[in-house]
């Protein structure tokens, strides 16, 4: 179980995360949507300790992640994770198997002879094959993200993060991570945590969903509940509409009511 | 952003003073986990491949011209005050050891392999391979920059000790050819004039460029932001930075092996 209670966190200035109140329970897909910038990806960043929270605590079985100290404990606790980077973030100098198993000499003590086994099979349930030897930039996007896949799944973590799993791909592809994600829950049984601006995927392999606006949680609920939500900020951004509460103007710098003339036509 | 002069100013030396800070935490940790970590000799192998091996032809070359012309200078002015080529050997052995082959081939290497690590460790964040990194179970210090910092400490010495001999060589080559002196009066102004202190002193050096060039590289590499773009900037800051604090440092690291009479 995931749990966050009043989650700050701020770079610089700019404070991204303003009091995130959230509970994930085991077993379940929660689905974290919300526009660019509202802090989603900062705290599934927050949740894996890659940023640590300025004030309130993320909680995962128990553990604290910003309290941890030697590097046994972060080990363990860093264990129960996988992680779906939005771009994949695969080590470009190494081939797909010494990627994917890149994780397990330091996660777990699995002997290295078994690790292209491993792999293999890894890159089975995400649905490839006879690509370990290729280098990444070998691949195709959707391959890229089905490599990533198989990396987070590796060392058998309870918890997957991804982060904007189905990003830059085309809507076929979209819909083949989905079901492969939907796939991998029911295989592995694992709890996750999934950020995405895709309603359609989102819809497919949410347990729960939670809308984060300008750093607060507006409404978490089954998805069939988000789809009728009458929160006027939920309306708006499941139904893609640029009219709404949710303001992104047109023009960063344009101010409310000024002109559109073209400059041509402005003079 | 908005201000004025007093306002710029304010924010640079934020800036400056954060990134010292960064710099600061940065050599820390390095220490920390070398001491408390297990080493990955591997990639600390393949490092020094790329660092020594591969850095070996260009360095040699600048130090066998480097050794060249100074002959070639020295033997001129000589010629020109006393009317006959005195002491090349002595002053192209001094000069070389002592200061030329540390700190030029610092440069070189800091202009071909740190400028390679800045770019590098700077595509690795960009992409987020870096965080990639910590969430399978590393720690970036660990598994990029302590490779990088021991293999710089270790191929740097045996790369200036390469470019002593080869500047020397080159020194020679012009001595004979070009005033005519004989093998032995050269070799016999270095051995004669040039005491293992001498080599010391310059090779001393070798470790503070070596500490210099790997964590400034490493450092403008994990802390890159902002793309490509921010790659180019971080490459470059990496080169200018290693290079500047060569030369002074070799000021300052001269000084303090003067004052304990290594010199």
């Amino acid at each position: 179980m995931i749990d966050a209670e009043g989650v700050i966190k701020s770079f610089g200035p700019r404070t991204i995360l303003r009091g995130i109140d959230i509970r994930v329970e085991t077993g379940e897909t929660l689905v974290i949507i919300g526009g660019s910038g509202c802090g989603k990806s900062t705290f599934l960043k927050c949740v894996i300790g890659l940023h640590h929270p300025d004030e309130g605590k993320i909680v995962v079985d128990g553990i604290e992640v910003a309290k941890l100290k030697t590097e046994a404990e972060i080990a363990d606790y860093r264990r129960r994770f996988g992680y779906l980077f939005q771009e994949g973030a695969l080590f470009d100098s190494m081939t797909v198997w010494e990627n994917i198993t890149f994780g397990l000499r330091y996660l777990t003590d699995i002997p290295t002879g078994k690790y292209r086994k491993i792999a293999s099979d890894c890159l089975a349930l995400v649905g490839l094959k006879d690509v370990e030897d290729f280098k990444p930039s070998e691949l195709s996007g959707g391959m890229k993200k089905r490599v990533a896949l198989a990396r987070a799944i590796a060392a058998q973590p309870s918890y997957i993060l991804y982060d904007e799993p189905t990003t830059g791909l085309d809507p076929i592809m979209t819909d083949v991570i989905a079901d492969l994600i939907l796939d991998l829950q029911t295989k592995l049984k694992v709890t996750a945590i999934a950020v995405t601006h895709d309603m359609k995927a989102a819809y497919k392999v949410a347990t729960r969903i939670a809308m984060f606006h300008e750093g607060k949680v507006l409404q978490v609920a089954h998805p069939e509940i988000i789809k009728i939500s009458d929160n006027p900020f939920v309306r708006q951004f499941v139904d893609g509409k640029s009219e709404g509460p949710i303001k992104m103007k047109l023009k960063e710098f344009e101010a409310d009511g000024a002109s559109n003339a073209h400059p041509a036509k402005a003079s | 952003m908005s201000g004025g002069p007093v306002a710029a100013l304010g924010r640079a030396v934020l800036v400056a003073a954060e990134e010292t800070g960064q710099f600061t935490f940065l050599v820390r940790s390095t220490f920390g986990w070398m001491t408390s970590s297990r080493i990955e000799w591997r990639q600390t192998l393949i490092q020094i491949v790329r660092v020594g091996v591969e850095s070996l032809p260009v360095t040699a070359m600048t130090a066998f011209f480097t050794g060249m012309v100074l002959a070639l200078q020295t033997g001129s002015s000589s010629k020109h005050f006393f009317n006959e080529p005195l002491f090349v050997g002595t002053v192209v052995s001094f000069a070389l050891v002592m200061e030329l082959a540390p700190v030029m081939t610092a440069i070189v290497v800091a202009g071909r392999a740190g400028a390679a690590i800045a770019a590098e460790l700077g595509t690795m964040k960009v992409t987020e391979q870096i965080d990639a990194l910590y969430t399978l179970g590393t720690d970036p210090i660990r598994y990029l920059v302590i490779p990088r910092f021991i293999a710089f400490m270790v191929v740097l010495p045996f790369l200036t000790v390469a470019s002593d001999f080869t500047g020397i060589w080159g020194g020679y080559l012009v001595a004979h050819a070009k005033y005519q002196i004989p093998a032995t009066v050269y070799w016999h102004d270095i051995v004669n004039n040039m005491e293992i202190r001498h080599f010391v002193h310059g090779f001393l050096k070798t470790f503070v460029f070596a500490a210099v060039i790997s964590l400034v590289s490493c450092f403008k590499g994990v802390t890159t932001r902002g793309g490509a773009e921010g790659v180019g900037k971080a490459t470059t800051a990496a080169v200018v930075i290693s290079m500047v604090l060569i030369l002074i440092l070799d000021y300052f690291v001269t000084a303090v092996l003067n004052a304990f009479g290594i010199t």
